[in-house]
């Protein structure tokens, strides 16, 4: 797999540290990986730089997870990311929720780097 | 009142319930910190505390709480960013209540019915001991005692009906 450039959206900076350590303890190669503290923050960045995958929380202040996902769609620099999110909101209608607003994939928190693998390699392949 | 708030009505709903949040607390330090916890003496109380807080509303109404001491805290962060303790510094508190918020997400997604039915508040995160709460909780709290590295953690529940 080619080296990859990497959005981790969390409101928590120690969170999208584990994140970014998670993706690499799973064998993904980052080249560059970038962050935002929220959905908003997020479009932000997508409007100036293209990434290849993309992992997101969901309760977050200023624009939720879910929202991002939404506006996301309508973004034409992301299209086709895949996106992950990755949450303490567990539920199956969270699930349920979660993917029909366009995320590939769920992780819930507390996760393993394997968990992360199992997620996220289907989404990039799915991506070609 | 919701069958879900019974969780500490009896002694046998106390020990399930008591069962379940050291299970989804082994799990996150586990998981995310790459660390056993050990079981505590009872009386294991921690000194110069951090306390983090995450409400809980909806089936389950209540609060979750972490405490520990401000050594531990350190360390915990230190696990969690992959640097040394020395390293720490504003992100202690973040990561005392990412930890708090699963520990609380991974406990009520342990108990059927709940994990729809429960949102969780963002993380408070206190630093010192010399304070008082008042809760309106109508139950003794749901205490769990852990030592993380010989350092003594406590988790407690509150719920009201």
């Amino acid at each position: 797999m080619n080296s990859l450039r990497a959005l981790i959206v969390d409101d928590s900076s120690v969170m999208r540290k584990i994140v970014e350590r998670s993706l690499r303890q799973a064998g993904i190669e980052l080249n560059q990986v970038l962050e935002a503290g929220n959905g908003a923050e997020a479009l932000a960045v997508l409007q100036g730089s293209q990434v290849d995958l993309i992992l997101c929380d969901i309760n977050m202040p200023v624009m939720d997870g879910l929202e991002f996902v939404k506006q996301l769609q309508a973004l034409e620099t992301a299209k086709g990311v895949p996106v992950i999110m990755i949450t303490t909101e567990g539920s199956e209608a969270h699930v349920v929720q979660a993917l029909s607003c366009g995320a590939r994939g769920y992780i819930r928190k507390p996760f393993t780097a394997e968990q992360v693998k199992t997620q996220v390699i289907p989404a990039l392949a799915g991506k070609a | 009142m919701s069958p879900l708030n019974d969780l500490l009505a009896t002694p046998a709903s106390r020990e399930q319930s008591a069962s379940l949040l050291e299970l989804a607390t082994r799990e996150v330090f586990q998981l995310m910190l790459g660390t056993e916890l050990s079981s505590a003496p009872p009386d294991a109380n921690p000194h110069q505390e951090v306390t983090s807080m995450v409400g809980m509303a909806g089936q389950l109404c209540g609060v979750l709480s972490v405490r520990c001491e401000e050594k531990a805290a350190l360390v915990m962060t230190s696990k969690m960013l992959g640097v040394e303790p020395g390293e720490v510094g504003a992100e202690m508190s973040d990561a005392l209540g990412e930890i708090c918020n699963m520990v609380a997400g991974n406990f009520k997604n342990k108990i059927t019915g709940l994990g729809d039915g429960c949102m969780l508040s963002p993380p408070t995160v206190i630093t010192g001991s010399d304070y008082i709460t008042y809760s309106i909780a109508d139950k003794p709290a749901l205490e769990v005692r852990m030592l993380f590295e010989a350092m003594p953690v406590v988790i407690s529940l509150e719920i009201h009906s």
